[in-house]
């Protein structure tokens, strides 16, 4: 055995890469409570008082603290850097992804002119240099995907009924599996990669080999590369990481890498739990860490995910609000041998909330099954009251499709670590879709013909049959057109912005899935119940086309446990989804689609006209699988069972939903509040629902946050929206005005 | 058998233990000046619907409702459709669910004809959440136009016949918000041997839009929410958890 794991039980991992089979080996499940907790040491408080200093600095300077104009961001682009240079001593783990804290890099290859456009925006200029260089030597994949994009892909996307694409910011959703680093050494994975480079020898040299040998040779040099950058911290990271701090700081070496080469929409940083509690629980036996110390790693650890920062382009804040990167960090969940998975390191992640207070990053995410152990239902529900910064997401339904090591790699998406990677889809707007097909393909904003000039609906009172076998064929030429766009947006996001370090982390042979994804569902819904059950009249401009709808009559609303509506839900779903499933998705990857629109929903809406259901035009569309604001007339379960009605195996990219309840809803005190959100969960997932952000405060508060965001409480009020969590103060007024008219549940 | 129903909340957390599948009942004569459900006050309003009907409804939330919860039939003054309450309780009994009922006491007396009925629904009944509006009968009758007698006797009633009791009292300023009232209540509390919670409920004043939606005015318009200090007083003095 490898001398790093002494004290370690053996197994499968030693004689290939195999990290679940370490973990499975050696970890102690916990399932004792929260007492054996400590509070931050000193170091911990002054790092964090010092980084909340640079976040209202930032604050202040309109939301950017720094950006780099001059030097293109690399594994080793920069020298050592500290949060607190001045005494580097203090902290634990070490590593920023520029030269100052808080500084965004500057990242050329999803596309030039976003990271002008991105500098200009908050007053810095781009180097020219840099500008020649990648215009004129080197392509981006912005400019490769517009210089393939048909005529019709731009239509589509300019009328949004495609929307929020990858086409301008990188994909992301790549978790690369930063736990390899620790336990076996750079050197180790750099030696298996070369032994897949040779394998790959004697194939047929077709494109796909000599693509991936490519490919494969490009993780190598990240991977040495990647060393060198240890190496300037002082740490040589080739061997495997002797202690608790080693592999902490060695797996963040990894995330690190991740997030100087990539700016992905989402930067997850997996699930690391567990891993790490092996070597934390071999120091405490030893004594050469104490829980004090132990807590100290994890809470260092967790402020450097608070530190994440991209350069981003206003049309980006416009649909992920509030400067999100997703470090989704996923905990908890059951084994596939029926042991929790929880240890006290779950515990010490979700007490570095208490520690350091609320914050939306990482997006921390419960592993949730009833199954898990009472005392840890009963922690992370205190948490979500107390800080809504945490969502919970159902293992029993993801574990049979994702086995029991996968990690969530965007905002509620899960993906198998280390096995698989995923070519993130965004939405189709299928309200407008059904629009389109009640108009024949005019644009309800522009009157354009952006769909196919099918034959419109000319009655004035729209006949049921009528719609669907519209829609149906509305919905099969939008599929093909969205998974068209995305083929090629992925083909060029692998030729020039290949994420060549976090899959050095990540099998060669990989499994790929295609996510795309639905927005404006509820209203889909809703508005084809009030034309099943109730009578739309069609109010049209002179050119004939539909731009209004009266609804006269009462029917059944998706988000009140009414089969009438919830069966047009589940219907909805497949159908578009064995659509997608039609079409050639690119390097044969697995199709899936989710229900998650995450803050994109007041952009979305604004590009969608009125609809059957009562929603105005332009009005923002409810957010991800959420029935429609003020639909439900019955109370949050009736509405949690209409979205635990979605089948998860049809939505395997997710199925989003977001419900804020107020502290007096669930009961009258602390502890009866706890014990109210422990049955709401294990009774919403033992439904077989996939998501839930929890946040538990009341509108008054909302209200006040936005009317003074000055407050020094507010600076780090943290609320959760689709899929993940933003401060609230750094949403836009209109989104803050959206969130606080959603649902609050709260009886009289 | 069908009742009057007013509204279903599938998701009561504060009407008994645990997580509650609530059904309002409509119809009540009680006038409370703070009344949260005016909607409720018509006895010939709201919807006819059978008792198996929300039995059905009701175990779609089973799920939720892990050890402790259940069903509260709440209103409304529930006891003004006794019958339909024996029905839907022995009904629940028999599918195993949990039975509360919140009541103001009102209709209760002790006539014999019908505690016959009484003691039949009390058969079915897990636990009572009992509303005491006001321990002083003058006070009682100027805020809730009705004799807090019967419910009194209706107190002992179920001492007398061990069924476990919750007292809710509404802590409203200028109203029932005062030392001597409390402590009085406290006294009476102290009297029954059933009573295994006592609940403070913090008068608010959501209500007034369903006022102003129903036309109606309210008559508390000048009345404040009270204090936290207020609050904590009173829950000391009643013994309150």
């Amino acid at each position: 055995m490898v001398n790093e794991w002494t004290g370690f039980k053996g197994g499968h991992y030693e004689t290939e890469i195999d990290v679940r089979d370490f973990i499975k080996q050696n970890y102690t499940p916990y399932y004792g409570d929260e007492s054996f907790l400590e509070g931050p040491t000193d170091a911990t408080n002054f790092l964090w008082n010092k980084l909340k200093e640079l976040q209202v600095a930032e604050r202040k300077k309109g939301g950017v603290l720094d950006m780099e104009e001059h030097v293109v961001s690399g594994l080793t682009a920069y020298k050592a850097s500290y949060l607190y240079p001045e005494d580097k001593t203090l902290e634990k783990v070490v590593g920023l992804q520029t030269d100052k804290p808080l500084k965004r890099a500057f990242m050329p290859y999803g596309g030039i002119k976003m990271a002008e456009q991105s500098l200009e925006t908050y007053g810095y200029h781009l180097d020219e240099n840099l500008k020649e260089i990648f215009t004129k030597y080197h392509k981006t994949h912005n400019q490769g995907v517009f210089d393939v994009y048909t005529p019709e892909m731009k239509r589509a996307r300019h009328s949004h009924i495609i929307t929020g694409l990858p086409d301008t910011y990188g994909r992301g959703r790549i978790v690369g599996d930063y736990r390899r680093i620790a336990l076996y050494g750079i050197d180790y994975l750099i030696e298996k990669k070369q032994e897949d480079l040779l394998n790959l020898s004697n194939e047929l040299m077709d494109e796909e080999t000599i693509r991936l040998r490519e490919e494969v040779a490009d993780q190598i040099k990240s991977l040495k590369e990647l060393k060198v950058m240890a190496a300037d911290y002082g740490y040589d990271i080739s061997k495997p990481a002797k202690n608790a701090h080693e592999a902490i700081q060695w797996l963040y070496f990894g995330y690190l890498g991740a997030i100087k080469t990539q700016n992905g929409a989402a930067m997850s940083v997996g699930r690391i739990s567990t891993f790490l509690d092996i070597y934390i629980e071999r120091d405490l036996k030893n004594g050469t860490l104490t829980e004090k110390e132990a807590q100290e790693l994890i809470d260092h650890l967790v402020m450097k995910f608070r530190m994440v920062k991209f350069a981003r382009i206003p049309s980006y804040n416009e649909l992920f609000s509030g400067d999100p990167v997703w470090a989704t960090l996923s905990i908890a969940g059951m084994g596939i041998d029926g042991r929790s998975l929880v240890t006290k390191t779950d515990f010490r992640f979700l007490h570095t909330l208490e520690n350091m207070g609320p914050s939306p990053e990482p997006n921390l995410t419960v592993l949730y099954s009833p199954n898990l152990p009472e005392a840890f239902k009963k922690y992370a529900s205190k948490i979500s009251i107390d800080t809504s910064s945490i969502q919970y997401e159902n293992d029993e339904v993801m574990r049979p499709v994702w086995k029991d090591d996968y990690s969530i790699c965007c905002c509620v998406s899960a993906t198998e670590t280390g096995k698989e990677m995923q070519f993130f889809g965004a939405r189709a707007n299928l309200a407008k879709c059904l629009l389109y097909a009640i108009n024949g393909g005019v644009d309800e904003a522009d009157f354009k013909q952006v769909g196919p000039k099918y034959r419109p609906i000319t009655s004035e009172y729209l006949n049921y049959d009528e719609v669907i076998e519209k829609f149906d064929a509305m919905m099969d030429w939008l599929a093909g057109l969205y998974v068209n766009t995305l083929n090629l947006i992925h083909y060029m996001h692998d030729k020039y912005y290949y994420e060549a370090f976090e899959m050095a982390l990540i099998d060669t042979h990989v499994r790929r899935t295609f996510a795309t994804g639905i927005a404006g569902f509820s209203h889909v819904v809703d508005s084809l119940s009030a034309i099943k059950y109730a009578k739309v009249k069609t109010i049209r401009n002179e050119q004939g086309i539909v731009i209004d709808y009266q609804t006269e009559g009462d029917f059944p609303r998706y988000g009140n446990d009414d089969d009438r509506a919830d069966e047009i839900a589940v219907w909805l779903l497949k159908t578009f989804m064995s659509k997608i499933a039609k079409h050639h998705t690119y390097r044969n990857s697995e199709p899936t689609t989710s229900i998650l629109t995450i803050t994109s929903n007041v952009v979305y809406g604004k590009a969608t006209g009125a609809l059957p259901d009562g929603r105005k035009a332009k009005e923002p569309l409810s957010p991800g699988a959420n029935p429609a604001y003020g639909a439900e007339k019955s109370g949050l379960l009736a509405s949690l069972n209409s979205v635990a009605k979605l089948p998860y195996e049809y939505a395997l990219d997710g199925i989003s939903n977001t419900q804020t309840i107020s502290p007096d809803a669930l009961g009258h005190n602390k502890k009866e509040r706890v014990n109210t959100l422990v049955s709401l969960l294990d009774g919403y997932f033992t439904k077989g629902a996939h998501h839930l952000n929890v946040n538990v405060f009341g509108t008054e508060k909302l209200i006040d946050a936005m009317e003074h965001p000055e407050k020094e409480e507010y600076q780090n009020f943290t609320i959760r929206v689709s899929g993940y969590a933003v401060k609230f103060i750094d949403l836009t007024k209109e989104q803050q005005l959206d969130v606080i008219s959603r649902t609050c549940h709260k009886k009289m | 058998m069908e009742g009057r129903i007013s509204q279903i909340e599938t998701f009561g957390s504060v009407d008994g233990p645990g997580i509650r599948f609530v059904i309002f009942t409509q119809g009540c004569k009680f006038r409370c000046k703070y009344c949260h459900n005016p909607e409720t006050w018509n006895l010939n309003g709201g919807e006819l619907v059978s008792s198996d009907e929300l039995l059905n409804k009701a175990l779609r939330y089973k799920a939720y409702w892990g050890k402790e919860g259940g069903i509260t039939v709440s209103g409304g003054e529930p006891l003004l459709q006794i019958d339909f309450l024996i029905d839907l309780f022995k009904k629940a009994k028999n599918l195993g669910i949990n039975t509360c009922l919140d009541t103001s006491g009102g209709p209760f007396s002790l006539d014999k004809n019908y505690l016959v009925k009484f003691d039949e629904l009390l058969k079915y009944t897990d636990l009572i959440l009992l509303d005491i509006k006001h321990i002083n009968d003058q006070k009682h009758i100027d805020l809730t136009g009705k004799t807090n007698k019967n419910i009194l006797e209706l107190a002992k009633y179920l001492d007398s016949k061990n069924i476990p009791v919750w007292i809710r009292h509404v802590l409203v300023p200028t109203i029932t918000d005062y030392d001597e009232y409390l402590i009085e209540l406290r006294k009476f509390i102290d009297t029954l041997s059933n009573v295994k919670k006592v609940e403070v409920l913090p008068y608010h004043n959501l209500q007034i839009i369903k006022y102003n939606d129903l036309k109606i005015k309210y008559p508390l318009e000048d009345v404040d929410i009270p204090t936290e200090e207020r609050i904590e007083n009173a829950k000391k003095i009643l013994g309150a958890n």
